[in-house]
């Protein structure tokens, strides 16, 4: 029985070795002393990170990927959340006809997302760019918004805001100094997850970029001759900025949990 | 995560009569966001449809086409791509049965293992995710040139006898299913995770109490037990590796011969230019998927899934 003990945590030890694998190696060549293409192991040197901006495009493509991610999820969040409180708190006509409009754009394939939006606009005579890129990221965002607020709303206590409203409270005072305080975890947490899907999008943004390069596009049309070890640095920098964010946020909030002395 | 939410949403029907108030708040919050999906994913189907029925216009450019009934174009893709639709279907639930095959284990050890360790627990969370952190095309790469010809892999596969001499790894429907596999883990492993959190252990024991094998045990109790988070996991890795085509692409893990239909989809809407075509596949797909996807979640409802 000893075997069939350490059976499972090594097959999922092995598991997340297997997801780590090319983290590890994007992150290790961005250090890489590459002379035209990144692939052969040249020795290690800080000149990539010190550079980044000098290999063409990247940098510029990198900031476009953070404006259309930033506008995408203020927009998504908002609209997302003001459905999801509706969804939870009211009733209302043609409710499931609603709940599948929201799931569809998560069942339908990228592609065909993609492509939908391209032959509208190409239909609308409207031309590619940044504000189709946006007007694209912003489509499929609130339905993620939607899923993660919703389940905050469902689990808020309507009795909080009916002491608010018992207390002269205005609706605007409710609003913002108590339900929106209770549902900024779920808020925050829809953001950070469009952002993410926002900035990583590669299939969408490709049928409605034009010529505009976001950081995915910009490696896609790099992979052809070869993608520059500064790719490899933004990637890094953007990979180890965000798990430092979700590691203080884990394990504060396992911390906190175990101090208060709640076990689920 | 969201992905969590798949699996377990609150039934939404809120039955308590101090929380209805008047409908027309409700609209308020609910107009802008659905109008925008109206707008932005309803008409733009709307438009693929119109476009797939296109011809050409009689002398005009490349790209130029005129609305019509021409209905052909969907018999034209079947005949052209047919291959294409066949292999993508096969290499996404290929992926799908492997990403379950790691991930259900995984997401075993982590939800019901790690319990008693919560800060060990969040740890194996936060690597499970940490592939959303990073650029997937990067990723994708990563792997390209991991198992390159010339890459340590595959040379010492053909040291030990593993490999043929003349074998390559990328470039074959093996390098894109595993591409595949490995990009939608993560989206395989969260919903499982939360549905196998709360298990409970107790149905578990109460299974070998009545002198049930472990096997026995796993498939009576265990997997019915965590099928939500199955459908969920299931769905959520086999839509997108079946529209997928980076990994299919001959500048990451696949070639010509890998192409999937998402690869026809680009070439023929970014490159040939020929939109009916692109828009008679894309369809042919979706209608291909949502037809998968109602037949598999018949028994949850999408009120349970969203």
């Amino acid at each position: 029985m000893k075997l069939g003990k350490w059976l499972l945590p090594t097959y999922a030890i092995l598991a997340l070795v297997y997801l780590l694998v090319p983290i590890v190696y994007t992150i290790a060549f961005s250090f890489n002393d590459s002379q035209r293409t990144n692939i052969i192991w040249n020795g290690f040197t800080w000149n990539n990170w010190l550079t980044v901006c000098e290999a063409q495009g990247v940098c510029e493509a990198f900031g476009n990927s953070i404006f259309i991610a930033s506008i995408s999820t203020l927009v998504a969040t908002v609209l997302g959340t003001a459905i999801s409180i509706a969804l939870v708190r009211y009733r209302f006509k043609f409710r499931s006809a609603m709940t599948l409009l929201l799931f569809m754009p998560m069942a339908t394939p990228e592609v065909v997302l993609g492509a939908g939006l391209a032959s509208q606009f190409l239909a609308a005579g409207m031309p590619k760019g940044i504000t189709t890129v946006i007007l694209a990221h912003i489509m499929f965002c609130i339905s993620f918004v939607v899923v993660t607020v919703r389940a905050r709303v469902a689990s808020l206590d309507p009795k909080l805001e009916e002491a608010g409203r018992d207390l002269y409270g205005s609706p605007s005072q409710v609003w913002w100094r108590i339900t929106f305080p209770l549902l900024l975890p779920g808020i925050v947490a829809a953001a950070l997850l469009s952002f993410a899907l926002s900035f990583d999008d590669f299939i969408i943004t490709n049928f409605n970029r034009g010529a505009v390069d976001t950081f995915p596009s910009y490696v896609y049309t790099a992979a052809a001759r070869g993608i520059p070890a500064e790719a490899n640095v933004i990637a890094s920098g953007v990979f180890l900025l965000a798990i430092a964010m979700v590691l203080v946020a884990q394990i504060g909030g396992a911390i906190r949990r175990k101090k208060l002395g709640i076990t689920t | 995560m969201a992905i969590g939410a798949f699996s377990h949403g609150p039934s939404g029907v809120t039955t308590d009569a101090t929380v209805q108030r008047s409908s027309r708040i409700a609209w308020l919050l609910l107009l802008p966001g659905i109008a925008y999906l109206i707008l932005f994913f309803l008409v733009p189907l709307a438009s693929l449809v119109m476009t797939s029925f296109q011809e050409t216009i009689p002398g005009g450019f490349i790209g130029e086409y005129q609305n019509a009934f021409r209905w052909e174009n969907y018999v034209e893709v079947l005949g052209l791509y047919g291959e294409h639709t066949m292999r993508s279907f096969l290499y996404a639930a290929t992926a799908t049965i492997i990403a379950l095959i790691i991930g259900y284990p995984l997401a075993y050890f982590i939800g019901v293992k790690l319990r008693r360790f919560p800060l060990l627990q969040s740890l194996a969370l936060v690597l499970v995710i940490a592939p959303f952190f990073i650029s997937f095309l990067l990723r994708t790469l990563a792997w390209k040139q991991i198992l390159a010809d010339e890459g340590f892999v595959v040379a010492t596969m053909k040291t030990l006898q593993l490999l043929p001499d003349d074998a390559h790894i990328t470039g074959t429907a093996i390098s894109v299913v595993f591409g595949l596999a490995y990009n939608f883990i993560p989206f395989m492993t969260l919903p499982l995770y939360t549905t196998l959190e709360r298990l409970d252990l107790r149905l578990v024991e109460a299974g070998s109490d009545l002198y049930a094998n472990p096997f026995t045990t796993f498939v009576k109790v265990t997997v019915p037990l965590t099928m939500p988070g199955i459908i969920s996991g299931t769905l959520l890795t086999f839509i997108p590796a079946a529209g997928d085509y980076v990994n299919a692409s001959a500048n990451f893990l696949g070639s010509t011969s890998t192409a999937m239909i998402g690869n026809v989809i680009e070439s023929n809407f970014l490159v040939l230019q020929n939109f009916p075509h692109a828009a008679s596949m894309s369809l042919i797909l979706m209608s291909a998927i949502l037809v998968l996807v109602a037949t598999y979640v018949k028994k949850s409802g999408t009120e349970d899934l969203l």
